[in-house]
C-alpha cells in the first residue's frame, strides 16, 4: 500500500510538448512512472514521448482511462488546467506550477469543493512520488528508498533535504507529499497526515512546515487527538522577520501566532518530536521509531 | 507588491469608491499650487498634508499635518518632504520622504456628528475565501483593537461563487451602526472595495480610518494596498506604480537576476536552492551562533552567471564574515554548481572572507571533488550538520 498514486496510477501530463513538460516527463518515465499520455490543446493526435497527445484532458480519460494529472503548464493558464482536470474526472492532479494568482486559486478552490473525490496536490510544490512505484513531479528520484516514512512538507529542496537524511538512516519513504509553498493549496498539512495516518506502510511521519498560516497548527492540534503514529516536524524560518515574503508566496509572517516559534511551541505540546535544526530530522525519526517500539 | 497611499486611492476611485479630492506632488513649490486647486475644486480652506512612504504610523512619526493656510501648506510640504521619517513599522533607520500627498480636509463642520470605522479586505487562508474585516474602532491600531476589544471587530466571508451581495453590505452598515444616507453611501462604498481588491488581484487593501463626514458622506481617508506579484502581469498599469525608491537597493538589484534576495543584520551570508531550505539554512547558521545576512534563493538554475550576482550582493555587505552556499541538486547537478562557484571566485577575484560550500545530491561527490581541487579558500561539506559545524569554527 502507499497512499495518492502508485505503479497502478495512470499518470497524464498537462503541458505534455512544453520544456518543462517534456523534460520531467522523461525523467518520470525513466524512473518507471506509468505516463499514459499527455495534454497539449492543438497538438492532439501526435505523439510525443511515444506516447499519445490529448487535446483535451477529457480525452485523455476517456481514451487511456487517465486517473492522474501532473500540471506543469503556465501560471496564467494553471488555474484553468485545474479545472478541466477535475471537470473531466481526473482523481489526483498534482499542480507544479509557481506563481499562479491568487485570486484564480480561490475560484479553484470553491469549484473543487463542489467535486467529490478529487484531490489536488499544489499548486507551486514538487509533486507526489510513491518510491519505487512512481513519481509524479520535479523530486530527484535517486534520493528516494521504498520504506516506512510517510513526508509531508510545504517546499522543494528542503524535502529532499528530508527524503535523503531519512533514506541514508536506512529508513525509506512510504510516500512524500510536496504540498505547495502558496497560501491557498489543494491538500493541507492535515490532509496528509491523515492519509499517512490511515496508510499501512506509514510507521512514521515527517512533517516540514514553514512560517505562515496555521496549517501545521492544525495538524498538530489533530495528531495530539487523534494520532497513532510518531511524528517528527520541523519548521522553516525561526530566523525570519516579520512581514517579509520568503520566496514562497504564502511564506511570510502576519501575527504572533504565524512565526516558527509559535507552531514549534504548539506541535511539542501536541506531542510532535520537533527539531531545531533540520541536520537532526533523519536521526530524530530513527529514534522516535525506536521508541515507539517498530 | 507595495503601493503608496496615493496610488491605492487612485485604484480605488475608479472603482468608484469615494476618497478626498488630493494630488500629489515631489517638489515643495508645487505645494501652494496644488492646495489652491483643491480649494477651487471643493471650497476647503484647509488641508491634508501626508508623507508618501510604504509605512504606517506616519502620523504620529510627523509626517501628516492638517493645514489651515496656504503658508501652512508651504511650510509643512517643505518639511515633510525630503525628511527621514522614522515610524514604528520603519525601523530606526526611518525612510527618506520622496513624494507628499495634498488633500481636502474632510474634518469640515456640519449638522452630523463625524465618525471613523476600519475596514480591509483580505484573503483568508484557512478557507480559501475572500473576507471584509471591519470594526467600528476606525483611525488606530488595528491590532491593538484585536487584542483588547476582539468583539469589536466583525468578519464577512464572501462565497467566490457569486461575489459580494447586497444582504451582505447592508449588514456592515448596519454593524457600524448607520442609517440614512450614511447607510447607503456604506453599503455602496463596502460593494465598490471589494469590487476594486477582488479586480485589482489585491492581497490586502486596508483602509483605516473609513470616514464619517459631517453631512454624511463615506470616504476612504487612508489606504494601505498590497498588490499580488503573480498577478501584475495581467495589470501592467498597475505594474508601473512599483516605486523602487521604497525598495532595498540590493533587493531591486537582485531582482534583475530573478535572485529572490532579502537583506538583513547578521555576519553570515547564505546562498541556496529553493525558499524552504534557503529560510533553513538561516536557522542553521544562529543553531551555529551565527546571525544569517540575508534570505538568498537562487531558484533551480543555480550557475555561474547567478553564484556570480548571488557573490556580489552578499559581499555588498560589510558585515558579512562568512558565506554559506546550500544547494541540494535536484535538476541541478552539483558538478555544474561547483564549476560556477570556482569560476564566480575567479571572476570576482578577492573575496577575502571564508566560503562554505555544501553540495548535496545530485553528482555531488563529483562537485565537492571539484571545490577541493581547486585551489581556493574554500571549505566544502555533504551533510547538513558538517555545514553547519564549519559555520561554528569559522566564525569563531
Amino acid at each position: 500500500m502507499s497512499t495518492l498514486v502508485n505503479k497502478n496510477s495512470k499518470v497524464i501530463v498537462q503541458g505534455f510538448t512544453g520544456s518543462e513538460g517534456t523534460f520531467h516527463a522523461g525523467q518520470m518515465i525513466e524512473y518507471g512512472t506509468n505516463v499514459v499520455g499527455g495534454v497539449t490543446p492543438g497538438k492532439g493526435g501526435q505523439t510525443h514521448l511515444n506516447r499519445p497527445v490529448f487535446n483535451t484532458v477529457f480525452e485523455a480519460v476517456t481514451k487511456v482511462q487517465a486517473d492522474t494529472s501532473v500540471i506543469f503548464v503556465p501560471p496564467a493558464f494553471a488555474a484553468d488546467a485545474i479545472m478541466e482536470a477535475a471537470d473531466a474526472g481526473i482523481k489526483v492532479i498534482v499542480c507544479i506550477t509557481e506563481g499562479i494568482p491568487t485570486q484564480d486559486m480561490v475560484k479553484v478552490k470553491q469549484y473543487l469543493s463542489e467535486k467529490k473525490g478529487v484531490t489536488l496536490i499544489g499548486p507551486n510544490c514538487p509533486g507526489v512520488i510513491t518510491p519505487g512505484e512512481a513519481k509524479v513531479g520535479i523530486m530527484p528520484g535517486f534520493i528516494h528508498k521504498k520504506g516506512t516514512i510517510g513526508i509531508v512538507s510545504r517546499s522543494g529542496t528542503l524535502t529532499y533535504e528530508a527524503v535523503d537524511q531519512i533514506t541514508k538512516a536506512g529508513l525509506g519513504q512510504s510516500t512524500c507529499i510536496g504540498i505547495g509553498g502558496d497560501p491557498i493549496i489543494g491538500t493541507t498539512t492535515l490532509d496528509a497526515i491523515k492519509l499517512f495516518m490511515k496508510d499501512a506502510e506509514t510507521e512514521g511521519i515527517i512533517m516540514i512546515g514553514e512560517i505562515g498560516g496555521s496549517m501545521e497548527a492544525d495538524a498538530a492540534y489533530w495528531i495530539k487527538e487523534h494520532g497513532t503514529k510518531p511524528v517528527v516536524g520541523f519548521i522553516a524560518g525561526q530566523t525570519a522577520p516579520k512581514g517579509r515574503r520568503m520566496g514562497h508566496a504564502g511564506a511570510i509572517i502576519g501575527g504572533k501566532a504565524d512565526t516558527a516559534a509559535a507552531k514549534m511551541k504548539i506541535m511539542e505540546e501536541c506531542g510532535i518530536h520537533v527539531v531545531n535544526s533540520p541536520a537532526d530530522i533523519g536521526k530524530t525519526m530513527v529514534d522516535a521509531i525506536k521508541k515507539a517500539g517498530k | 507588491m507595495n503601493l503608496h497611499e496615493y496610488q491605492g486611492k487612485t485604484i480605488l476611485k475608479s472603482y468608484g469608491v469615494s476618497v478626498p479630492l488630493g494630488i500629489v506632488i515631489d517638489k515643495a513649490e508645487n505645494a501652494v499650487k496644488a492646495a489652491e486647486e483643491i480649494r477651487e475644486k471643493t471650497g476647503t480652506d484647509s488641508w491634508a498634508v501626508k508623507a508618501q512612504i510604504h509605512a504606517g504610523g506616519r502620523g504620529k512619526g510627523g509626517g501628516v499635518k492638517i493645514a489651515r493656510s496656504l503658508d501652512d501648506v508651504k511650510k509643512y510640504a517643505g518639511e515633510i518632504l525630503g525628511m527621514n521619517l522614522v515610524t514604528h513599522q520603519t525601523g530606526p533607520q526611518g525612510k527618506k520622504v520622496h513624494k507628499v500627498l495634498i488633500e481636502q480636509s474632510i474634518f469640515y463642520p456640519g449638522e452630523s456628528p463625524i465618525k471613523e470605522y476600519y475596514m480591509s479586505v483580505l484573503l483568508n487562508r484557512v478557507t480559501g475565501k475572500n473576507i471584509i474585516m471591519y470594526s467600528t474602532e476606525g483611525g488606530m491600531d488595528i491590532e491593538a483593537v484585536a487584542e483588547k476589544t476582539p468583539h469589536l471587530i466583525f468578519k464577512e466571508e464572501i462565497d467566490p461563487a457569486v461575489g459580494i451581495q447586497a444582504f451582505q453590505t447592508r449588514k456592515i452598515a448596519f454593524n457600524l451602526g448607520l442609517s440614512g444616507k450614511a447607510f447607503k453611501q456604506m453599503t455602496s462604498f463596502v460593494a465598490s472595495l471589494y469590487k476594486a481588491y477582488e479586480n485589482s488581484d489585491a492581497s490586502l487593501f486596508e483602509i483605516n480610518p473609513v470616514f464619517k463626514t459631517s453631512d454624511d458622506l463615506i470616504l476612504a481617508a487612508d489606504s494601505k494596498v498590497n498588490l499580488d506579484d503573480n498577478a501584475l502581469f495581467r495589470h501592467p498599469e498597475y505594474a508601473e506604480m512599483r516605486d523602487l525608491t521604497e525598495e532595498d537597493p540590493a533587493e531591486v538589484e537582485a531582482s534583475k537576476y530573478n535572485l529572490n534576495f532579502i537583506k538583513l543584520d547578521g555576519n553570515v551570508g547564505c546562498m541556496v536552492n529553493g525558499a524552504g531550505l534557503a529560510m533553513a539554512t538561516m536557522d542553521i547558521i544562529k543553531l551555529s551562533g551565527g546571525e544569517p545576512a540575508n534570505f538568498l534563493d537562487v531558484g533551480g538554475t543555480a550557475n555561474a552567471e547567478t553564484v556570480e550576482a548571488g557573490f556580489r550582493l552578499i559581499l555588498k555587505d560589510p558585515g558579512v564574515k562568512a558565506i554559506l552556499i546550500n544547494i541540494f541538486g535536484g535538476i541541478v547537478r552539483c558538478d555544474r554548481v561547483a564549476q560556477g562557484v570556482v569560476d564566480a571566485y575567479h571572476a570576482i577575484g578577492n573575496i577575502s572572507i571564508p566560503v562554505i560550500v555544501r553540495l548535496q545530491g545530485t553528482n555531488a561527490d563529483g562537485g565537492k571533488k571539484i571545490i577541493d581541487e581547486s585551489g581556493l579558500k574554500v571549505h566544502s561539506a555533504i551533510t547538513l550538520r558538517e555545514a553547519a559545524n564549519l559555520v561554528t569554527t569559522v566564525i569563531h
